[in-house]
């Protein structure tokens, strides 16, 4: 009975305060909507801002996860401690590296070097300018894992004898009015002549792969490639390894390799970027967290905005109720519950302004989500932003309305009903 | 003893004019002692004190000097918060202005001080009605404030009063914004109280109104002046003399 006689009074004192709350709110209806704006701004804004990201943190990374995870790519990179002492040119990748990375790395099951190029592409009265050209290894079939939709893939000998044959995509075939079955048909690639040996399937990407809009695609063997333009370097390279889980291990072995190819001293940075596809959805979530935190501060700026005016408002509430006070302090009510009974409105005050704000945020998502951006399709607020900003809101009312509450606690009773 | 107050002093503080400081002695040494099931009067001009002595008697407000014991308990020593407590289970206070929460109903206004009692939270609708019903107000009960006259007003504020069995009712001039019939109403409900067996402190400027006390206790000064058994007191008999004479001279006047 002792034990249980402050929760009994914690109980009564509450659902006294709650009623009396929401009361007060109902027959203030323009003041309270008008009073939490600021709240309503900040939950809504939580709400859309944390939806949109993580709808579109799970597209990306479903987005990867096609990608494949065993995925590696590699290119030349200058760090700030290399400039002047190296060009750019000087830290692309070579051939005779690729080759020491494919005889020593064995994690590495493929490898395919990729050479980039633009050139002019012709079919009789077709011309199309500055067409991107990659200039690829066989093994370029099983890593990328597109289907060839007629003729055939390359295979080494197109590579040996740097054939001039390419593969291209649908698109081409529409871009340069090939015929349909266009396999065995002549362009012209630079001004020479290619023959189409293979037409390769489109693969819808969002567009930060490149995607978007499907563009005409133009394949040549690396060596024809490297020919047509000989700078003497490799772009790009991108590997599979055997085993996902083999990550760190297949980095940190093609980084030796690297390293003693370039003679790079142990102190000294790496001149090259070795990337697997986890490294890319670390980054990806660092950005995402980078742009969370810097809602939370915009967040956090608009819940103090809103903060004030619940606080502004609970003193008006307090001044003009002075005589009520006064006459609940003549009747007994301890300054605890007066400070309850104000905390308790500034909180239900506070909340209403969330659930207005969640709901809000929710349309908002809504019309985000029927946005034309496949990226934003699962737009959805996860629940801990909605606890969350329930909570922030919650506290924001505490904070905020604990000014006014011990104000209106430390009232005494014959000046509060005196007032006036 | 319920009531047992001791050279109770207030001196209110009004800041200082040419390096003197300037202050109201609003209570100036009182002393007095009610009994369980006293009916008392308190009387006097106005700025007299009346309305301090009945507020600090009321603990709604604290003395500058002096003792106040309340059923053998010295209140003048105790903290605000403890006082909200004394206030709501041991007094019951009438306010001249009625003060009732406009907005709600007198049921709700009646069930405000068990609200924030520990043994009357339970079944406090209940004792509201009750309490309604012995103020004659039964039928009254989901009427707002403004929908009810001035006496039912003091009513519903009575029956609020005694919702909690306070040990003293203490009404400051609670006829002060009534009229004449009014005020008989009210009169007469204390007078049922009082043979009932509740202890009562009444301001008034009435002579009439006191005239039911049992006794009379004048201020003046922020002092006791007089303290009289009703038939005893000089100034009542001299008032009730004066009262009965133009009585007398209205009969004869009046043609026969
Ligand atoms: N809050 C206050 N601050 C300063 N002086 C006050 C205060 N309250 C009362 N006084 C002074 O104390 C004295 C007694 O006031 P009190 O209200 O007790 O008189 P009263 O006998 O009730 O008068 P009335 O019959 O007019 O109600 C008066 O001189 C008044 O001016
Ligand atoms: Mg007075």
């Amino acid at each position: 009975m002792i034990i249980f006689a402050p929760i009994l009074m914690l109980l009564r004192v509450l659902s006294q305060t709650v009623l009396l709350a929401l009361a007060q709110i109902f027959n203030n209806k323009i003041r309270t909507v008008l009073t939490t704006l600021g709240i309503v701004v900040a939950v809504a804004s939580i709400i859309l801002i944390m939806g949109a990201l993580s709808g579109m943190q799970r597209g990306v990374l479903a987005e990867f996860e096609q990608f494949g995870a065993k995925r590696v790519f590699m290119d030349g990179t200058l760090p700030p401690s290399w400039r002047g002492k190296l060009n750019w040119r000087e830290v692309q990748l070579q051939e005779d590296e690729i080759e020491a990375i494919r005889e020593h790395v064995d994690s590495l099951d493929m490898l395919c070097a990729m050479y980039y190029g633009t050139y002019s592409v012709q079919y009789e009265e077709i011309l199309l300018e500055a067409i991107s050209t990659v200039g690829i290894e066989p093994s370029w079939h099983d890593i990328e894992n597109r289907e060839i939709i007629a003729g055939r893939r390359f295979g080494s000998v197109d590579l040996e004898q740097a054939r001039n044959v390419c593969v291209i995509n649908e698109k081409a075939i529409e871009e340069l009015n090939l015929p349909r079955d266009a396999v065995g048909e002549f362009i012209l690639l630079s001004g020479r002549r290619f023959k189409i040996v293979g037409i390769v399937e489109t693969i819808e990407r969002a567009a930060m792969f490149g995607g978007g809009d499907t563009q005409t695609e133009m394949y040549i063997p690396i060596t024809t490639a490297m020919n047509l333009n000989p700078n003497g370097w490799i772009n790009f390279a991108q590997g599979e390894m055997k085993n996902p889980d083999d990550a760190d291990n297949v980095v940190a072995e093609i980084t030796f390799v690297l390293r003693k190819m370039r003679s790079i001293e142990p102190d000294e940075d790496d001149t090259f970027d070795v990337q697997v596809m986890q490294n890319i959805i670390d980054d990806f979530n660092k950005i995402a967290l980078v742009m969370t935190m810097i809602t939370g501060v915009v967040v956090l700026v608009s819940l103090v905005v809103g903060g004030i005016g619940i606080m502004n408002i609970m003193l008006v509430s307090v001044s003009e109720r002075t005589r009520e006070i006064g006459l609940r302090k003549a009747m007994g009510a301890h300054p605890l519950v007066i400070l309850m009974q104000f905390l308790v409105e500034a909180v239900v005050l506070c909340l209403a302004g969330a659930a207005v704000g969640i709901a809000v945020g929710q349309l908002g998502l809504l019309g985000v989500r029927n946005m034309p951006f496949e990226m934003l399709e699962g737009a959805a607020a996860p629940g801990w932003a909605i606890a969350l900003s329930a909570g922030l809101s919650a506290a924001a009312g505490i904070g905020f309305g604990m000014f006014p509450a011990i104000r209106a606690s430390l009232l005494n009773p014959i000046d509060a009903l005196r007032h006036e | 003893m319920t009531i047992s107050i001791r050279n109770l002093e207030k001196v209110y503080k009004l800041g200082t004019e040419k390096g003197k400081a300037l202050e109201v002695r609003a209570l100036d040494g009182v002393s007095l002692d009610i009994e369980e099931n006293e009916y008392v009067a308190i009387m006097g001009t106005s700025g007299s004190g009346k309305s301090t002595l009945m507020n600090i008697l009321g603990c709604l407000d604290k003395p500058t000097g002096g003792e106040y014991s309340l059923s053998g308990i010295p209140v003048h020593k105790m903290s605000s918060a403890a006082l909200a407590k004394v206030r709501n289970e041991q007094i019951g206070f009438v306010f001249q202005s009625f003060e009732l929460l406009a907005k709600q109903t007198a049921l709700k206004n009646v069930t405000l001080p068990m609200i924030y009692s520990r043994a009357n939270w339970l079944g406090a609708k209940k004792r509201a009605k009750v309490a309604l019903q012995r103020v004659g107000l039964g039928d009254r009960m989901h009427h707002r404030p403004n929908q009810l006259s001035g006496g039912q007003r003091q009513r519903v504020a009575v029956a609020r009063a005694l919702v909690n069995d306070p040990s003293i009712l203490l009404a400051d001039e609670p006829t002060g914004n009534l009229d004449s019939t009014t005020t008989d109403e009210i009169i007469a409900l204390f007078q049922g109280l009082h043979d009932s067996g509740q202890t009562i402190v009444i301001v008034t400027h009435e002579e009439e109104v006191a005239g039911h006390a049992k006794r009379i206790v004048r201020l003046r000064d922020g002092k006791v002046v007089s303290d009289y058994p009703t038939e005893d007191d000089p100034v009542h008999q001299e008032f009730l003399r004066a009262k009965a004479a133009t009585a007398v001279r209205l009969a004869e006047a009046a043609p026969a």
